[in-house]
């Protein structure tokens, strides 16, 4: 299982794009960007940048040779603003100079005038006013209206939902080398190569094929480089255009949280509805969110929120709206779960105080509604092979739930000042990416002729081991030793037109190609060993061990020998391949469909305690049972599994974005933006690999892994709210995330009124009982 | 440019240059060294990924500590060893290195030779392994992927198989376990041949710096423009006792603190409590003058010296001037201080009566973040009656602040929990907290308020009820 890009971890030999040794006469750029969240830009002073020490060229609009243009969905966002700018730490210049500290120098010099404008950074404040993305979305099944009114119990409230930084460790950056010919050469920390080409063509008025992108491997991404590395590597390209020389731009950590999209904050309204049985009968939802300043993939990530509205449970009535919000914020873009964790945060919340107001534990509500096998998703798709009961049964089983309630409830008996919560947390994650166009890649195989592989895939390396599981495909269709099988960079220029690695599908889609090119060089090396043993039974023929068997007997025919042959044999070596999803389709225009090749399971049982003293808590435990499908390499998928837990308890808990009326970000650096540090990983984390679980859509019938597992930080909130309400029964739980120490302090001894809710005009105590 | 001859071994080369002091040694070794294994993530010290190792000789034994190159000056390197990723490798794996990968305790890569430097030296300080402890060596790092877990198990798989370890040759027996390389064993002789540049004296309108660690945070480039003068030069860092005064040198580090026997007499939950404060690193680096003229409200050492009374000896290179602490701070990040004066010591008398000592932090992240309010209490007690109390209060005002009427207000009173109510009302009224990042004011006034709680009931158990504080 060992990784060889982990090896070179470990050794700091890994190579990032700042740890490349630069051509000589690399210059440096500096981005001078807004510094209000909304003006009208009057005048542009550069004079004194010009006449800085060491600088070559400050760039504006003007200077753009091609359209000021990378919105990617939606043609909104400039490369370089000129008339308008809508954001604190939106581009208006670029210095380029002959060294970073001469360019941050220069930029300080940039002078610039605004007439300043309205600021919203509100989501549900910005659609008053009539500012939106794209127009309000509307998916819908059955009738709610009617619904509810067979419902005995409906309750409606309003759910906040914060942001996260992605806080990737390695920030964005990019090296643009001029080519001969006018074109550009980029190295770039980007998840999404081909979109990065495009732009950059677009930009600089070039043809695709003038731009070669390159991409090694990323320091972690999370979502925060598949639409947003691209600004920075266009900008790199526009400066190596215009003066001819390398230009490298890293921003700095303070740049980078400044100038880059979080996770979308929403503001949601719910009314959901339940039988006397607690069978959930209605649902109904309205999302408003916080896209910032452009539409980056906010529509895309809207889309996904839609899809997981109901989460893990079956729902027979269903009206969601979502609306995309544009406000003064920087673009919010995706982030692991890609509006997915927002959706289940919203019913889980609904849920949570459905059970409170009922009086009964919020598991049975949970429990009694979970997806079944053909079960009707609301958006048309029909369920199937759904393990939803068969990990929660797990789960509550393994890890003995029933034992570990008493537990907590005795515990909560014993302490007066220390309480515990436990929550379960169910989740249902849709597999594709939504836009089925996206659903493809290729792979382009070489087998050198000394018996040495090299892969090319679409898939980018950011630390989510892509690059080790295809190895591990190509190394057993090949039955070979993994030594022999390098993966080369994402490169443009070897796999052309691809789809960004996201969605948790670059192992799917990019194994599935793999998958068809290695078995094309398994059928060319089948033929060419029947030659060579001059026996016409090529279908007999296997590799298994590095060897070639026939009826499964030693031929004494080595993979070497085998491969030296057919290339003496003048036979090709080299396969191209290309996969597309089967089976997938949506249709906008009536938000109906079969949008997923397939969806991913699980169910986790959180336990947290909460120091009612200080207002502090701890997450002592989280335990999951997964659906990893048959895992490729179950240790890579294990440290997806932890590492996305450990990232969705820390947007639920600690992980605060907190931004000024001005619409400047005041948790600003890693000093006042806090991730989950060792101690704030529950000590006890346990991932169980639920048993026969088959997919026909993954490489060797694995599933993805990617995003999945972030949503079982969702039930840190709950497990920490139980805790709460174990101190403070009456409570009622303001469902904004994340829960800080300061909110768990203010729940456990404020008042009411405190608690509630600021914005708004929902009572957030409503409940009908009909008799 | 300011600049200053430096000799120092980085991993296995000894460099002499003239360098300006000022430079951030990650920079140094990244930038003209194109070291590139160690990472810079966040140049504030926050995440561990450009932890390197820093290794001086004291009393004939060579030490090592690990320090965030980040926000560390290279002046401050002269004589010792800086050693970098680059600096631990060998052509095959080291142990740890290899459990790391065998338990794929990496993903992306980017924390990871922060983390392999920072269990490195844990491994390099030791005598005795146990998890906890190794894993308090590298909190200070933070990885986006992993979640922790991995890393953990891969560190408890190296300490299984080193547990029967006799320890008594440290070098030999690391570089025998395969955990350090060969040329350590000459680094100590070496370190003691270098011929160390004579230092010329700063003129007196340079900037003392101490570890750095709140200064490179703030303005790194200025100071790369500023004359300097480094503190750690003047070997202010000593914890003495005499006449029941503690009198410690401003370049004593937190971390020098937290280890120190005779605080830890005095204070025997002082471990705890500066846990609570920064990451080893930069509790190796941070020093105790530091944290006093950064004049932070929320200053953690601060609040704790704060309590304890401590006075301070100010210099400015020919007289001397010893002032309180309480009168240091006049508004925010206003000092009762020269620009050419700097402090050389702070002391205080150890209570002669029986005491109590307690500190209290809270903050958004429990481990390793600035507080939302942080809070000291000295009380001295004669049988169940308060003496005198001393509570000071971080976050609550534009200083780090006495609470003069709170604590006025304890002397000579039963400690019962309608004395604490009443000095609760009395603390209420003289803050005046602000919202900020850290948290509204309204929170911080109750925070403040628990904290006060937690004080008494953590120090007097039997006279206040857990059931009374509800």
């Amino acid at each position: 299982m060992k990784s060889s890009d982990t090896i070179k971890h470990v050794k700091g030999e890994s190579i990032f794009v700042d740890d490349m040794i630069v051509p000589e006469g690399t210059l440096y750029a500096a981005v001078f960007d807004s510094p209000v969240a909304h003006g009208k830009i009057l005048n542009i002073d550069i004079t004194a940048a010009e006449k800085s020490e060491g600088v070559i060229k400050v760039l504006t609009a003007k200077d753009i040779p091609g359209e000021n243009q990378i919105g990617n969905i939606i043609e909104d966002e400039p490369l370089l603003s000129e008339k308008v700018v809508e954001y604190i730490g939106e581009p208006i210049a670029v210095v380029i100079a002959e060294s970073p500290m001469n360019a941050k120098k220069a930029r300080n010099k940039i002078k610039i005038e605004f007439e300043e404008l309205t600021i919203i950074t509100d989501p549900r404040e910005a659609f008053k006013a009539g500012r939106v993305i794209a127009p309000p979305r509307v998916f819908a099944m059955g009738d709610t209206g009617k619904a509810f009114k067979d419902c005995k119990y409906v309750i409606e409230d309003k759910v906040e939902i914060g942001g996260q930084e992605h806080l990737y460790l390695e920030t964005q950056g990019s090296l643009a080398i001029p080519t001969e010919g006018k074109g550009i050469r980029l190295f770039s920390s980007t998840q999404s190569p081909t979109a990065v080409q495009k732009t950059t063509a677009k930009v600089l008025n070039l043809k695709m094929h003038q731009v070669e992108v390159d991409v090694l491997r990323l320091g972690g991404a999370f979502g925060g480089k598949e639409d947003q590395a691209t600004h920075w590597a266009v900008i790199a390209s526009h400066g190596a255009h215009i003066t001819q020389k390398p230009v490298k731009i890293i921003l700095n950590r303070h740049d980078d949280l400044r100038m880059t999209g979080k996770r979308h904050p929403y503001s949601v309204d719910y009314k959901i509805g339940l039988s006397d049985n607690y069978k959930i009968l209605a649902y109904e939802v309205t999302y408003y969110q916080n896209a910032g300043a452009c539409a980056d993939l906010s529509t895309a990530i809207l889309e996904r929120t839609f899809f997981h509205t109901t989460n893990s449970y079956y729902i027979p009535n269903v009206r969601a709206m979502g609306i995309s919000c544009k406000t003064n914020l920087p673009p919010n873009t995706a982030f692991r779960g890609f509006g997915g964790p927002q959706a289940m945060f919203v019913i889980e919340s609904a849920i949570h105080k459905a059970a409170d107001e009922i009086g009964i534990k919020t598991y049975q509500i949970q429990k009694n509604n979970l997806l079944k096998e053909n079960d009707m998703f609301y958006y048309g798709q029909k369920a199937d092979r759904v393990n939803a009961v068969k990990c929660w049964n797990k789960a509550e089983e393994l890890y003995n739930y029933s034992k570990k309630e008493k537990e907590v409830e005795e515990f909560n008996k014993k302490h007066l000042l220390k309480k515990k919560g436990i929550s379960f947390m169910p989740i249902c994650f849709g597999i594709s990416f939504t836009n089925t166009m996206l659903n493809q890649a290729s792979a382009l195989v070489h087998i050198y002729s000394d018996g040495s592989v090299s892969v090319n895939t679409a898939a980018v390396e950011m630390g989510q081991g892509v690059n080790e599981k295809m190895i591990n495909i190509a190394a057993k269709v090949f039955s070979i030793n993994k030594n022999r099988i390098k993966v080369e960079s994402t490169n443009t220029t070897r796999v052309a037109n691809t789809s960004a690695t996201a969605a948790s599908s670059g192992a799917d889609l990019n194994g599935n190609a793999l998958l068809i090119a290695c078995n094309n060089l398994v059928d060319r090396l089948r033929r060419n060993a029947a030659d060579i043993l001059n026996i016409n039974d090529e279908l007999n023929i296997e590799f298994v061990d590095e060897l070639v068997l026939h009826k499964k007997e030693k031929t004494g025919i080595t993979w070497e020998e085998l491969i030296n042959s057919a290339y003496v044999n003048r036979i090709s070596l080299s396969s191209q391949a290309f996969y597309a999803t089967p089976q997938i389709h949506f249709d906008r225009t009536i938000n109906q469909g079969h949008p997923f090749a397939y969806h991913v399971y699980g169910t986790a049982i959180t336990i947290a305690v909460v120091d009612c003293l200080r207002g502090t808590y701890e997450i002592e435990s989280v335990e999951a049972v997964h659906d990893f499908g048959k895992s490729i390499n179950p240790l890579i998928d294990l440290g997806q599994a932890e590492g996305g837990i450990v990232q969705g308890i820390g947007w639920m808990t600690i992980e605060e974005l907190v931004q000024d009326e001005k619409g400047a970000l005041k948790s600003n650096s890693l000093s006042t933006y806090k991730v989950p540090d060792i101690y704030s990983a529950p000590k006890n984390l346990k991932v169980h690999f639920l048993e026969d679980s088959e997919n026909p859509f993954g490489p060797f019938k694995s599933k993805a892994i990617g995003e999945p597992p972030l949503m079982y930080g969702i039930g840190s909130f709950f497990a920490i709210a139980n805790a709460i309400k174990a101190f403070k029964p009456d409570v009622k739980i303001k469902y904004s995330s994340p829960i800080t120490h300061e909110k768990t302090l203010m729940h456990l001894y404020q008042e009411e009124e405190h608690t509630k809710i600021k914005t708004g005009e929902i009572e957030s105590n409503l409940i009908t009982e009909k008799t | 440019m300011n600049t200053k001859n430096l000799s120092f071994i980085l991993n296995d080369v000894e460099i002499n240059t003239k360098v300006n002091p000022s430079l951030p040694l990650l920079d140094y070794i990244r930038k003209e060294k194109h070291l590139t294994g160690t990472k810079e993530v966040c140049k504030e010290g926050d995440c561990g990924a450009c932890a390197v190792l820093f290794g001086e000789v004291i009393d004939d034994e060579l030490k090592y500590k690990t320090i965030t190159s980040c926000i560390y000056p290279i002046g401050n390197c002269n004589g010792k060893h800086i050693v970098t990723i680059e600096g631990i490798n060998k052509q095959e794996l080291l142990l740890h290195q290899k459990a790391f990968v065998d338990e794929n305790a990496s993903q992306c890569g980017f924390c990871t030779p922060g983390f392999i430097m920072s269990f490195t030296c844990y491994l390099l300080n030791n005598q005795h392994f146990n998890l906890d402890d190794a894993i308090n060596s590298i909190a200070g790092n933070i990885c986006r992927c992993t979640g922790y877990h991995s890393i953990e198990r891969a560190m408890k798989t190296v300490l299984d198989q080193l547990k029967t370890d006799g320890q008594i040759d440290k070098i030999n027996n690391l570089i025998d376990r395969n955990i350090i390389p060969e040329y350590f064993k000459e680094i100590k002789k070496g370190l003691i041949n270098l011929s160390l540049p004579k230092q010329t004296i700063p003129d007196k309108s340079a900037i003392f710096i101490g570890g750095g660690s709140d200064l490179f945070v703030q303005k790194p480039e200025d100071l790369l423009e500023e004359e300097v003068y480094l503190i750690t030069e003047r070997k202010l860092n000593y914890i003495r006792e005499s006449n029941s005064i503690i009198k410690i040198g401003s370049g004593t580090t937190f971390e020098e603190i937290k280890q120190s026997e005779l605080l830890n007499k005095y204070f025997p939950t002082i471990k705890k409590d500066i846990d609570l404060i920064a990451s080893l690193p930069v509790r190796n680096a941070a020093t105790v003058g530091g944290n006093l003229s950064n004049a932070s409200p929320i200053g953690d050492i601060t609040i704790i010296l704060l309590a304890l009374n401590a006075d301070l000896t100010l210099s400015d290179g020919e007289k001397e001037r010893n002032l309180p602490l309480r009168e240091f701070y006049l508004d925010y990040k206003e000092l009762n201080k020269q620009k050419i004066e700097f402090i050389k010591e702070v002391s205080f008398h150890i209570p002669q009566k029986k005491f109590y000592f307690s500190f209290e932090k809270v903050s958004k992240r429990t481990y390793l973040d600035i507080a939302s309010v942080n809070s000291a209490m000295l009380i001295e007690v004669d049988d169940n009656k308060i003496i005198s109390a001393s509570i000071s209060a971080g976050g609550v005002a534009p200083i780090p602040k006495l609470l003069d009427k709170t604590n006025d207000f304890l002397n000579e009173k039963e400690i019962s929990i309608d004395t604490i109510d009443e000095a609760l009302q009395i603390a209420r009224s003289e803050i005046s907290p602000i919202s900020d990042v850290r948290g509204s004011a309204d929170y911080k006034r109750l925070l403040l308020n628990q904290l006060i709680k937690s004080h008494f009931l953590k120090l007097f158990p039997h006279k206040i009820f857990e059931s009374q504080l509800i």
